[in-house]
């Protein structure tokens, strides 16, 4: 009975009514499409244990203009792209290599390691032209191969498939496999043509087995340090991977490997030697985590270090997961040291900032993450939605079990990972990790964006265009948070767009410092007087013409 | 007959390209119509890929919708897509015109994309359609210029017309920026002459902010203009690469219509933009406007002011192989040696045009490469001591790395504000460009000299 009062329950949003909103959007769209899209487009209804369920990771209805790149962005934008000391290859036409080339602003140290690799500034591509989708192109990538080694000597190549590779049947593995045997250096390839899967979390997922097959393992080095952790799906833009750095080494924390911001080949190998992973972006690497914690035994959690009290709450789980009171006494004193400064920061632009409404529609994890460091702004989210997030992204990982596979995701390679026979080792006890739990540590969890977001807010996955035009018409909100195709067409309506996936080339974002780095660009972004100027004053008021009265 | 020499194949991959892919131009030509809706016809990561690029330089709302093929749509082809794209367009958009492009997939599997939009036609009786036209345009076949002249010749092709003649001019001024086919505007209107101006990107990608929102930018070519293109007086086609090839829209009209057609570069420099005034002022019959005689006379004053700070300086020149040809052509005028000249396309016409452009006795000086990538522009770059190095944001790195200054133009301008507004053709374009070329020559001196002078 409770369940049916709530159905009934109408919620209001912004003095609108979001059931009124959806079906304005819906209401251009031939009647399939619309159904479609009703399934996608959902009003927050959370009551416990109760989250509605969104229809997420489907096709895009073509013809809606969509936020969403491809399988290929993904595999070689994303996950592999920030990896300093990997020559990767594009196998295909030119444009897909030409627009992964530096467009991510992953940021890098090349510093740190001996050898100074760092290829992310090249793009190398075998520019396939008519004669390869003829007759073939494993010759040109075999030649393509054999160049790159020639001019870096790198520890190893990745090469990545486009379009046209699989079409033709170009067989990347047999040329990497020939070719590593031949040159000595890890080269491995990757089946990501754009065409596969629904977006560019398809991508993620194949980039994580080739990862894990061809690299994570190959160094058993146990390196010197303590509370040894890897941070996965943390990719570096602007920073974020530094900052972070900066707060593990405070504490005394090792962080042994990161996928894959400021990341490096061998930190990779050598990644299975940690005892923690910790997981930032959950849609994009999830994977990786539930491999390792099957082959070698450490187990994940779910962490945030988006806002400033997520940090600190991260911190702790840590903390509590390595159950040293040294650690948990140099987290509490890093926190007690970094947190006042933030706080400042916080409170200074809060009076600007308080009771002003964003909308974020990014990524897999960055449209809920970010919704902390609006909420210490006092910034309320109106409407959010993943550009290829999955039911679990939205609802949380309870939902797993219950998600219909379709024939979409049926086609990407699901590795069978048992425990090493050898390197298996667990890290806690089944006893420890009880505790842990009873402590409120939950381990391989994630319970979505939708529980943390108000009832009666509009959550949208995978939102065209059209339906941007018309929440922003409906709303009017303060902020708008997504990507550069978002960017200007929002602006055009006089709102302020903040980009999430490169930042408006500032950050970071992540950690402490981030946090005030963040705070200061969103009170400037949303007490902007720029939209003021955009009637001229003979314009809105025309006796003012001659009188110059700007004010 | 000359000394230039070109490049030798010396590697198979491509490292850091000079080129974009195919569909890109196609779709930025689509942009430039009233009302239109480019659309991708392959994979969804095309259209995304494409408006991050787009959007990087240019700073406005580029829309490209697709037809978001999926596996098996990659198997059993895109026919079903490619209509449910089309009907879910004109659902939310109303569009005038859609302009579909092809992208390696669809291309690969070989999708017949006329039948579908003949398909999609019959399947429509008895309603309004707006013209649909297509270019095929797989990445595997030449560069974004290739897309780009394709898409204009394809939307003469597809809707212009013979009707009355109406002293009309078509204009067809390739991969130029706003702030230049606005100038062409203001020209042509000074001028007096009805023009089609194919396309017309101006005020699409470099508009204002808007009080009301619109789903479609305003601006762009009205299809009534391109009807209209079928009765003009003549078609004034820039390019001196496009004048080479074989088929052009120019040559499209000329053929279909008897349209004459008058091809030349870029107008760039005294020389080029000489002879497009005389070209519009003898097919029009109309005299060259008072204005444009004067900012010719100043563009010369400046010449003499300031030939003694660029004469002999060594410039690296790359980018679109007409945009190259037209600045080569300008950088002979003001007396700097054009010491290389690079482009990713390789229309194997690039040696020619600028070995007529230069004396047998100067040729000697000058490398061109001809299907370049920036691997071997850098290194022949550092060989060949450059003083400055003119073309796109590209550039940058190797700019840096020879410490030698980047004077930016063209397209992509993705780590500069103004992309948009950076005038390279007429009087006043080539004034800027003259401008931006001597300070940065002088500034450089001055950066490195012990003097500190301040005053010249």
């Amino acid at each position: 009975m409770a369940n049916a009062a709530l159905k009934e329950e109408i919620f209001e949003l912004d003095g609108m009514d979001p059931e009124k909103v959806k079906e304005e959007m819906l209401s251009a769209y031939p009647t399939k499409v619309a159904r479609k899209r009703a399934k996608q487009i959902i009003v927050n209804k959370v009551e416990g244990e109760d989250v509605p369920i969104i229809q997420s990771n489907v096709r895009t209805v073509p013809g809606l203009i969509g936020q969403r790149g491809c399988c290929y962005a993904g595999c070689k934008g994303v996950v592999l792209g920030p990896t300093r000391d990997i020559v990767n290859i594009t196998h295909g036409p030119i444009g897909c290599g030409f627009y992964s080339w530096l467009t991510r602003r992953n940021q890098t140290d090349a510093t740190t390691t001996p050898d100074g690799h760092n290829f992310m500034t090249y793009c190398f591509s075998t520019d396939m032209q008519d004669e390869q989708i003829i007759f073939g192109g494993e010759k040109k990538l075999k030649q393509a191969i054999q160049e790159a080694y020639d001019n870096f000597h790198p520890k190893a190549i990745a090469v990545f498939a486009t379009c046209p590779v699989g079409l033709i049947g170009d067989d990347v593995h047999s040329v990497c496999k020939e070719m590593k045997e031949k040159l000595g250096i890890n080269i491995f390839g990757f089946s990501c043509e754009g065409y596969k899967g629904v977006s560019q979390s398809a991508g993620h997922h194949i980039a994580n087995n080739q990862i894990f097959k061809h690299v994570i393992g190959n160094d058993d080095t146990v390196k010197d340090g303590d509370y040894k952790l890897n941070l996965l799906g943390e990719y570096n833009i602007g920073g974020d991977a530094f900052e972070i750095e900066r707060i593990f080494k405070k504490c005394g924390i090792t962080q042994v490997a990161s996928f894959s911001g400021n990341s490096t080949i061998d930190a990779f190998a050598n990644a299975h030697t940690a005892d923690l992973n910790l997981i930032m972006c959950h849609r994009s690497i999830n994977y990786v985590a539930e491999m390792m914690e099957k082959k070698y035994g450490l187990p994940w959690i779910k962490v945030n270090f988006i806002g400033a009290e997520a940090t600190a709450k991260s911190l702790r789980k840590i903390a509590a997961y390595f159950d040293d009171p040294k650690l948990t006494e140099k987290v509490e004193a890093v926190i007690a040291e970094e947190l006042p400064e933030v706080k400042k920061a916080c409170a200074e632009v809060l009076p600007r900032t308080k009771g002003k409404r964003a909308m974020l529609f990014v990524g897999g994890s960055r449209a809920h993450h970010y919704q902390e460091l609006f909420n210490e702004l006092g910034m309320e989210t109106l409407s959010a939605g993943y550009e290829f997030g999955h039911r679990d992204d939205y609802e949380g990982r309870k939902v797993l079990p219950g998600i219909k596979v379709d024939a979409d995701s049926r086609n990407i390679e699901e590795l069978k990972v048992e425990a090493d026979p050898e390197k298996f080792k667990p890290r806690k006890s089944p006893e420890e990790l009880e505790k842990l739990r009873s402590c409120g540590l939950e381990f391989a969890g994630y319970e979505g964006m939708m529980p943390e977001m108000k009832n009666g807010s509009l959550v949208i996955d995978d939102i065209s265009q059209h339906e941007t035009d018309t929440i922003v018409e409906a709303f009017k909100p303060d902020l708008f948070c997504a990507g550069i195709k978002e960017k200007y067409s929002i602006q055009k309506h006089g709102i302020p767009l903040k980009q999430l996936h490169s930042y408006d080339y500032g950050g970071p974002y992540a950690g402490f410092k981030g946090a005030v780095n963040f705070y200061k660009e969103i009170d400037r972004m949303v007490n902007s007087k720029i939209w003021g100027y955009l009637k001229a004053p003979w314009q809105t008021n025309p006796e003012l013409a001659a009188t110059y009265a700007w004010d | 007959m000359n000394n230039l020499a070109i490049k030798k194949e010396e590697y198979t991959a491509t490292k850091n390209a000079c080129k974009l892919c195919t569909p890109l131009g196609a779709s930025l030509v689509f942009k430039g119509i009233r009302g239109a809706v480019p659309l991708l016809h392959g994979s969804q990561g095309c259209s995304t890929y494409i408006r991050r690029y787009l959007i990087s330089h240019y700073k406005e709302p580029i829309d490209i919708a697709c037809s978001n093929f999926a596996e098996e749509t990659a198997i059993f082809g895109g026919g079903a897509n490619l209509k449910i794209a089309l009907e879910n367009i004109r659902r939310q958009y109303d569009p005038e015109l859609v302009g579909i492009a092809t992208t390696c997939l669809s291309e690969t599997i070989g999708d017949d994309v006329p039948m579908f939009i003949r398909e999609y036609k019959d399947m429509c009786e008895g309603q309004e359609l707006p013209p649909i036209v297509h270019i095929s345009t797989p990445s595997y076949q030449g560069t974004h210029m290739q897309g780009f002249h394709g898409a204009v010749r394809a939307l003469v092709e597809g809707v212009a017309e013979k009707r009355e003649q109406d002293g009309r001019i078509n204009l067809f001024p390739g991969m130029v920026s706003p702030a230049d086919l606005r100038h062409l505007k203001e020209i042509m209107k000074d001028f007096g002459i009805p023009f089609t101006m194919l396309p017309d990107y101006s005020d699409t990608l470099d508009g204002p902010l808007w009080t009301e929102y619109q789903r479609i930018p305003p601006g762009g070519t009205p299809v009534e203009e391109i009807r209209a293109a079928g009765s003009a007086l003549g078609s004034i086609e820039f390019g001196s690469v496009l004048a080479m090839e074989k088929e052009s829209a120019g040559r499209s009209l000329f053929k279909k219509f008897a349209v004459p057609c008058h091809s030349m570069g870029l107008p760039i420099g005294v020389d080029e933009t000489d002879r497009f005034f005389n070209t519009l002022s003898s097919v029009s019959g109309k005299p060259i406007p008072a204005k444009y005689q004067e900012e010719r006379g100043r563009l010369l004053d400046s010449y003499v002011d300031g030939h003694k700070y660029v004469i002999e300086a060594r410039a690296v020149v790359y980018g679109e192989e007409d945009l190259v040809a037209s600045l080569v052509q300008f950088l002979k005028e003001i007396g700097v040696i054009p010491v290389l000249c690079a482009s990713g396309g390789r229309s194997g016409h690039l040696q020619k045009i600028i070995a007529e452009m230069i004396p047998d006795d100067e040729q000697k000086n000058i490398r061109i490469l001809e299907n370049a990538d920036f691997t071997d522009i850098e290194s022949m770059a550092e060989e060949l001591k450059a003083d400055l190095i003119i073309g796109h944001s590209k550039g940058y790195t190797m700019s840096r790395r020879l410490n030698i200054p980047l004077i930016r133009i063209g397209f992509p301008v993705h780590d500069r504000v103004g992309g948009a507004r950076i005038h390279h053709i007429g009087y006043r374009g080539t004034q800027e460009l003259f401008d931006r070329i001597a300070n940065t020559l002088i500034e450089a001196r001055q950066n490195a000299s012990s003097a500190g002078y301040t005053y010249m």
